[in-house]
């Protein structure tokens, strides 16, 4: 609805309104606290729920992942692809583990799904590029998560 | 050669070359960039003849006003369509446009001719208007005490053109059934 | 002309260059800087202490960028335009005095590159020839876009030309001269004394109505906010430099910063006095020649009177910034209906009350 306000005379004078105005963005400019976040020395307190870059959980150098093919089973976005293989005692691990981190739309349910808590997304949201990366399994193990 | 002359003879090419071009550029809008160009070079002589005031004034009214006026009008009318080319019109014309200019030329030459050595010289010299308080002074004062009559008259001829403009163009705009 | 007159005229004419050149990359930073401000945010803060070597950052960017044209425009006039637009604003500053005279083995010289006889009509017509720049690169863009900011751009500049000659007009009837170095002289004296304050007869004390008009008009003139429709973002995306980059788009920023640098060279001039001394700065001039650190005590005090003309123009400069983070923009039936309807007929009655006062022997 378009509202119709009556403005008064001095409204209509503007010059009042405009030194108003003026007085305003002075007080911003000298008092006003400023909201800037100096990235790279401040940085801002995240949700601990927050998803970021994936990492694969490994305790003793081994990978909890047993290639059980949950995760690309779920992932709405079709970004996880898995070569699974077997080791010499018989369990099954991956071979491969890639997730392109373009196609990736940091949903979590991967992480929902995995019933070995094998797949992660850290809180880490510097992900910038300079092409496009696939993650492979070495960098993924990384361990650079805090989960 | 003097700076004078130099500077004149720089404007003058100046001006003669942008009259040219405002016959043959094809674009209506280059062809009145020309003009403006033409206009300038005008303003620069009238400087040189230490007319200060006739060549603000020349800047002011027709360039800086009067050409943006034009250019403003052709930008919003044409589609920057080329203008006819002399080629496509018929014989009549170009014979007329040839006598046209042919005697055009000739009149310039003759009053060029007959004008040299004889230009009259007035009461007012160069320190005569310094020490009356220069060009604007001396020229307001003619206009606001001699000639005012003359200075009103022309101010309601133009006021009657505004007015007359107003009623044309609202005229047709009733006429063509729009409501303004 | 002495050798020495023809020093000074280098001297003068280098000081304005200097001046107006240093101007663009000050203002450059100020801009970024005071909208951050303003908004809350803190601006550019990398470079150097308080960022001040972002203004060298910039300039550098834009010259060693690709200068490209795109296909579609109109070579020859493409490639002047932006040079068009950038003469005539540092033409402008050739007529207004910065400093008061300064006589040197006898010679006195003026601080002002010409006092012409026209004076401030020199000002106006050369800055209606900056309106061709915008225009020219409006249309040789082929680009609908461009075209229509500068369709806007010389409708707006025509509307305001006439509000902006009209608004002086009653100063000039005051003064009874159109020379900026008499105006600028006349307003040393002293309008009335209140008490220990005297208020000097600057030309916004007499002419306050003139003085708004003038103000407004110029900010039309000069195409900032709120009258920035030529460029107007949010309609026309960059208006009529949106198909250059580089070093001319760089050229067009230069020439709109150096037409707000003669807008507060005006405004300084007509209404504040020029460079007449700002309060309390008389005191120290008498305590500096006192001191007898220099030779020249006329130069003590033609350098406190450029002091007093920068910091009045820095606050004018200023106050273009200020206005611009405050205001939002007009829209175009707007503009036209309050140039037209408003400031013109308030002009016309500023000068018919002027004259009576004048008549009336008041002013």
């Amino acid at each position: 609805m378009l509202a119709q306000r009556k403005p008064g005379f001095w409204n209509r004078i503007y010059l009042v309104e405009v030194i108003r105005g003026l007085s305003i963005t002075m007080k911003n400019f000298l008092f006003h606290k400023k909201v800037t976040l100096q990235f790279p020395e401040q940085r801002r307190d995240y949700s601990t729920k927050f998803r970021g870059q994936h990492y694969i959980k490994s305790v003793n150098g081994v990978e909890n992942c047993t290639a059980c093919m949950l995760c690309p089973t779920v992932c709405p976005a079709e970004c996880i692809h898995i070569v699974a293989g077997e080791r010499e005692d018989k369990e099954k691990y991956p071979v491969k583990f890639e997730i392109d981190s373009l196609r990736c739309c940091f949903c979590g349910m991967c992480e929902e799904a995995c019933p070995k808590d094998a797949i992660k997304l850290s809180n880490i949201y510097e992900m910038s590029q300079q092409n496009r990366t696939v993650y492979e399994k070495d960098f993924l193990l990384e361990q650079r998560g805090n989960k | 050669m003097d700076f004078g002359l130099l500077a004149f003879s720089i404007f003058s090419t100046i001006a003669i070359l942008g009259s040219i071009m405002v016959i043959l550029k094809k674009s209506p809008v280059a062809a009145a960039f020309s003009l403006v160009l033409v206009f300038f070079a005008f303003a620069g002589l009238y400087a040189l003849m230490g007319a200060h005031l006739v060549a603000a004034l020349q800047i002011l009214v027709y360039t800086g006003a009067i050409m943006v006026l034009f250019v403003f009008v052709i930008m919003l009318l044409s589609q920057d369509e080329p203008v006819n080319d002399l080629k496509e019109s018929s014989g009549l014309f170009k014979g007329v446009s040839v006598l046209g200019i042919l005697g055009l030329m000739g009149l310039l030459i003759r009053a060029v001719l007959t004008a040299r050595g004889m230009v009259p010289t007035g009461t007012l010299t160069d320190e005569k208007i310094v020490s009356m308080g220069g060009n604007v002074r001396l020229i307001s004062e003619g206009i606001f005490t001699d000639h005012v009559f003359h200075f009103e008259l022309t101010s309601f001829l133009l006021l009657g053109a505004v007015v007359s403009t107003v009623a044309l163009a609202k005229r047709k705009a009733v006429s063509g059934g729009s409501k303004a | 002309m002495t050798s020495l007159e023809v020093t000074l005229m280098f001297v003068k004419i280098g000081i304005v260059l200097l001046g107006l050149l240093v101007t663009v990359p000050i203002m450059l930073f100020v801009e970024r800087r005071g909208s951050a401000l303003i908004q809350n945010r803190l601006g550019p803060n990398r470079m150097g202490p308080f960022g001040l070597f972002q203004a060298a950052c910039d300039v550098i960017k834009f010259i060693f960028k690709e200068d490209r044209a795109p296909g579609h425009v109109n070579k020859f006039y493409y490639t002047i335009a932006p040079w068009i637009a950038v003469i005539p604003a540092f033409m402008t500053f050739a007529v207004i005095p910065f400093a008061g005279s300064l006589t040197i083995d006898g010679t006195e010289t003026h601080f002002q590159i010409a006092n012409l006889d026209v004076g401030v009509l020199y000002c106006f017509s050369v800055a209606s020839l900056g309106v061709y720049g915008i225009i020219m690169a409006g249309w040789s863009s082929n680009n609908k876009y461009s075209l229509l900011g500068a369709l806007r751009s010389s409708a707006q500049m025509i509307s305001y030309e006439l509000t902006l000659g009209l608004s002086i007009i009653g100063l000039m009837m005051v003064f009874q001269s159109v020379k900026l170095g008499d105006i600028a002289a006349a307003q040393g004296e002293t309008l009335m004394q209140l008490g220990p304050v005297s208020i000097p007869k600057w030309g916004v004390f007499i002419q306050p109505v003139g003085f708004i008009l003038f103000l407004v008009s110029m900010f039309a003139e000069t195409n900032r906010l709120p009258f920035d429709l030529p460029e107007g973002e949010s309609e026309l995306i960059a208006g009529y430099h949106l198909e250059y980059g580089s070093m001319r788009f760089a050229l067009f920023m230069m020439a709109e910063f150096v037409n707000m640098a003669v807008a507060s060279g005006l405004i300084t001039t007509l209404f504040f006095g020029g460079w007449q001394l700002l309060p309390g700065f008389a005191t120290l001039v008498h305590l500096i020649q006192g001191m007898g650190l220099l030779q020249n005590d006329g130069l003590v005090l033609v350098l406190f009177q450029g002091m007093s003309f920068v910091i009045k123009l820095a606050f004018w400069m200023w106050f273009f910034v200020w206005v611009r983070w405050t205001l939002p923009r007009f829209r175009f039936d707007q503009l036209m209906n309050f140039g037209w309807k408003v400031l013109f007929p308030l002009g016309l009655i500023n000068i018919f009350v002027t004259g009576i006062l004048i008549y009336k022997g008041v002013l």
